[in-house]
């Protein structure tokens, strides 16, 4: 296949508090890190998408300023924490049409000590009651009709697959956030990297039940790049630089499809099902043929839901599966062997690169002591609410 | 007055929950919407949404946003195959107390009042089976 689109370079910047770095810096850092990776410079990039969502708008320039400025188009998305994984797949996408050979994808965030990701702080009720907004409210709803808090959100969406299928509870969830803090001590790129027992995961400070705060995904600073090239360009580069390349045997973003069920929390399982499902269909392998998963464990609760909506387990099994102990990474299919976004942190518009770069970096045999022996195919997923969900099914080099 | 435009309270103060339902498709909106999500049609009429229903899935928050409450139970609830959102009111908020498939009905909360003295009025779920036998 002459028209696939390859990973030629790809860095991520080590997660968590970056006190002297602003987020041009992180950003600049991946960028370099993934230009240096792929052997190539700015000159022959073709086109670049940025993400970044907390800073300023129009990372993408502010980043070429850094970085260099070469007159390129240039792509600033914004899909919640979905950013990362849209603007690769921009960037691939542009090389898919033939624009140009080569793309550039960065993702960067800056989110140490944001505390609780819940939308806007509560307003209260005025003077005189006033109807406002898409509902005719008098106040704000968050607290009065359910939570807008994310580790609520995602709480609730844990608990309607134990609801619907029977044997998720809380230390259910607690083990699958003792797996990942567990994976984290083995990357030394990770926020945190340290491993809690269950009884510590179970008795830490409840955020939303049952997530406690080690089952939540970390706020951190961090970024990750990539540089992307077409097949045709892949073959006029040196034999170091086609060994190390990684395939992108799929490359697919959803948003939801209408639900009833989804109109008043966010349905997280059917969009995901469907980008699974075509970027099986398009990379032409199964879950079976898996080495191992990075997936969007924002919230503990969340892993679960996933396991089932990758397909990785039968349908309404991800309970047995988990407890068989396939996603551990001695397991027969590793799941978040990076410590996933509990342990090594999740800056936002980085994270969809991120997990790429985790999984590329198994592909390549270059991942240490963390390595998964012989992996030859992985596959990243992350969902931003709202939703976006993107999935990326990888190829190590033949 | 009400929390939100889809709360009414009928002559003997119960509440109703009014939802928009599309007439081509009958889905169902609590909010306003300019079409319909799922079949893209443009009239819609109102349409009363079961009072007792089942808890589909909930959490118990304990941080949430400045000048929010907590703990609260928020949680989903299925009334007649029409999910609504809302706190789980009149129950202690612990596992022990609010459990998955609980039957639910709808119930009232105070709100607030204004400086012109008007109390707004929201709403939430309540066990069936209340401990009080109210």
């Amino acid at each position: 296949m002459t028209d696939s689109v390859w990973i030629l370079g790809i860095h991520m910047t080590n997660f968590g508090k970056h006190r002297d770095k602003d987020t041009l810096d992180l950003g600049a850092e991946a960028a370099l890190g993934a230009l240096a990776d792929a052997g190539v410079g700015m000159r022959d990039i073709g086109v670049m998408a940025s993400g970044n969502l907390i800073g300023n708008p129009g990372s993408g320039q502010l980043l070429q300023k850094q970085i260099g400025q070469t007159g390129i188009p240039v792509f600033n998305v914004s899909n919640a924490c979905a950013t990362g994984a849209t603007a690769l797949r921009v960037a691939i996408m542009a090389i898919k049409a033939g624009e140009t050979d080569m793309g550039l994808a960065v993702g960067v965030e800056k989110l140490s000590g944001a505390g609780l990701l819940t939308g806007s702080s509560a307003k209260q009720p005025g003077d005189t009651w006033e109807r406002e907004g898409r509902f005719g409210a008098v106040a704000d709803l968050d607290g009065r009709v359910g939570t807008e808090t994310m580790p609520g959100v995602f709480a609730q969406i844990g608990m309607e697959y134990g609801h619907r299928y029977g044997g998720a509870d809380f230390e259910l969830f607690a083990s699958i956030a003792e797996k990942n803090h567990a994976h984290s001590t083995l990357n030394p790129k990770a926020a945190y990297q340290k491993r809690f027992t269950l009884e510590q995961i179970m008795n830490d400070v409840m955020i939303a039940y049952p997530n406690t705060r080690s089952m939540c995904s970390a706020n951190c600073d961090g970024a990750a790049a990539a540089v992307v090239v077409s097949e045709a360009k892949l073959r006029t580069l040196a034999p170091e630089q086609q060994r190390r390349a990684v395939k992108v045997s799929a490359s697919v973003l959803t948003s939801d499809p209408w639900q009833e069920a989804c109109q008043v929390l966010p349905d997280i399982n059917t969009l995901t099902r469907q980008a699974a499902q075509k970027a099986y269909e398009l990379a032409g392998i199964g879950p079976e043929d898996l080495d191992l998963v990075e997936l969007h464990d924002c919230f503990a609760t969340a892993e679960l839901v996933h396991y089932d909506n990758l397909g990785l387990c039968e349908p309404g099994n991800a309970v047995d599966f988990f407890k068989s102990g396939a996603t551990w990474r001695d397991g027969r299919l590793p799941v978040n062997v990076s410590g996933g976004l509990e342990s090594k942190g999740h800056p936002v518009s980085a994270t969809g690169i991120a997990n790429i770069w985790e999984i590329a970096t198994h592909l390549r045999g270059e991942a240490g002591d963390r390595q998964i022996e012989g992996a030859r195919v992985g596959l990243a997923h992350v969902i931003g609410l709202g939703s976006a969900c993107g999935v990326h099914i990888l190829e190590r080099a033949a | 007055m009400t929390l939100v435009d889809y709360l009414s309270l009928d002559d003997a103060g119960e509440p109703r929950l009014v939802a928009h339902e599309c007439t081509g498709c009958g889905a169902r909106y609590f909010d306003r919407r300019n079409a319909c999500a799922a079949c893209f049609g443009q009239e819609f009429r109102p349409a009363e949404i079961a009072r007792e229903g089942v808890l589909r899935t909930f959490t118990i928050v304990h941080f949430a946003a400045e000048g929010v409450a907590v703990p609260f139970v928020a949680g989903v609830v299925d009334y007649d195959g029409t999910p609504v959102r809302a706190n789980v009111v009149n129950v202690p908020a612990d596992p022990e107390h609010v459990t998955l498939g609980m039957k639910l009905r709808l119930t009232t909360v105070p709100v607030g009042t204004d400086k012109d003295g008007v109390d707004a009025v929201g709403y939430g779920f309540e066990p069936l089976d209340r401990e009080d036998g109210r």
